[in-house]
């Protein structure tokens, strides 16, 4: 190999490089940050998109924003599966109100992961009833905060009020193998929604 | 005025429009996830293209980097990158790469028993 070979070795070729995603979805401060960083081989990155008071997103190069613009800050990592496939795990920005954003982000993605905390099951609707209309595959994944009460299985299950098919986990966003488990978890999810037929992905 | 553009009737009121659609249109389709590589001729051009263009060339000479790294690490908002990166593959300096619609349920399940493993061997 020549040495300019090495400075510049990716010449495309005809061989794919795929990206995958998934989106951990779920109220303000329960744990999507943490649960990027936690199983993600780089430091979590922060992006933003600046979206329209119309809820489009603003592209102007000159990088002014105006008073009708919000800036929206997500968080991401990566596991790099091999030099052709790349996982991507995006923190979705909370506030579902910015639909093109929302849309633009599950597009193709794998599925998402919805973040509940028990005390705060609430702010996980927006996230759940996204989902069921997009048919984003999903599971939920409580996390289990110090001192928060512990429920059965079937109490969250009626509190959140999804379909028996959609797993329900409980994990600790810090911990690698719990956030791998839930991760792990919403991949067998998908494939089995796949062979039993059913749609998947965001229409 | 450019030899032909008399011929237009709309003449050069049509061009800036042209131009904006060009700019914004294409940018849409570039996912946040869509992985982008530095071609050869983005490897010897992008120095002359400026900063931004440069730096994404630079960027992802090394490795393969997503839409969403290279608006972290340039620090823009992802919608002025996807106008950079829309840009630089329109001119053949980037190569994107990103899931394609026509792609079949059997590569998708695929790609999912792949991420699966993966996700257990980690
Ligand atoms: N005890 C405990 N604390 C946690 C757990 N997960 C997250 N935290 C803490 O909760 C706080 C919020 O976590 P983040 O990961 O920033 O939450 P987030 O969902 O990204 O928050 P926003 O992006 O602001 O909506 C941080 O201080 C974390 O350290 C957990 O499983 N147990
Ligand atoms: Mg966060």
């Amino acid at each position: 190999m020549h040495s300019s070979d090495y400075r510049y070795p990716l010449d495309p070729d005809p061989t794919r490089i795929r990206a995958a995603k998934i989106v951990i979805a779920g109220g303000f401060g329960v744990g999507k940050t943490t649960m990027v960083g936690a199983v993600s081989e780089i430091e979590p990155l922060t992006t933003e998109a600046v979206m329209t008071s119309a809820g489009t997103e603003h592209d102007d190069l000159s990088g002014v924003p105006d008073k009708t613009t919000t800036t929206v800050a997500m968080d991401f990592g990566r596991i790099t599966i091999g030099p052709d496939l790349i996982l991507y795990l995006f923190g979705a920005p909370g506030q579902t109100r910015f639909w093109f954003m929302w849309d633009q982000l599950h597009r193709g993605a794998i599925g998402a992961v919805v973040l509940a905390d028990v005390r705060r099951l609430p702010d996980s609707f927006a996230s759940i009833d996204f989902f069921e209309n997009r048919q984003v595959p999903y599971l939920v994944a409580v996390n289990c905060f110090d001192g928060a009460p512990v429920y059965p299985e079937a109490d969250l299950r009626e509190a959140l009020t999804i379909p028996p098919h959609v797993p329900v986990l409980l994990c600790d966003a810090r911990d690698r193998e719990s956030a791998k488990a839930v991760l792990i978890g919403l991949v067998r999810h998908v494939i089995d929604l796949h062979q039993r037929g059913v749609p998947v992905g965001l229409r | 005025m450019l030899p032909g553009a008399g011929d237009d009737p709309r003449g050069e009121l049509v061009r800036p429009y042209a131009v904006t659609r060009g700019r914004t249109e294409p940018t849409r389709d570039i996912a946040i996830e869509a992985i982008l590589v530095t071609t050869a001729r983005g490897a010897q051009e992008a120095p002359y293209a400026g900063r931004h263009k440069q730096l994404i060339a630079q960027l992802c000479s090394h490795s393969p980097l997503s839409l969403a790294e290279i608006s972290s690490h340039l620090r823009v908002p992802i919608g002025v990158a996807r106008v950079l990166v829309a840009d630089m593959a329109s001119e053949g300096l980037l190569a994107v790469y990103q899931q394609s619609d026509d792609e079949s349920q059997g590569e998708r399940i695929e790609m999912l028993e792949r991420i699966l493993g993966a996700l257990q061997r980690l």
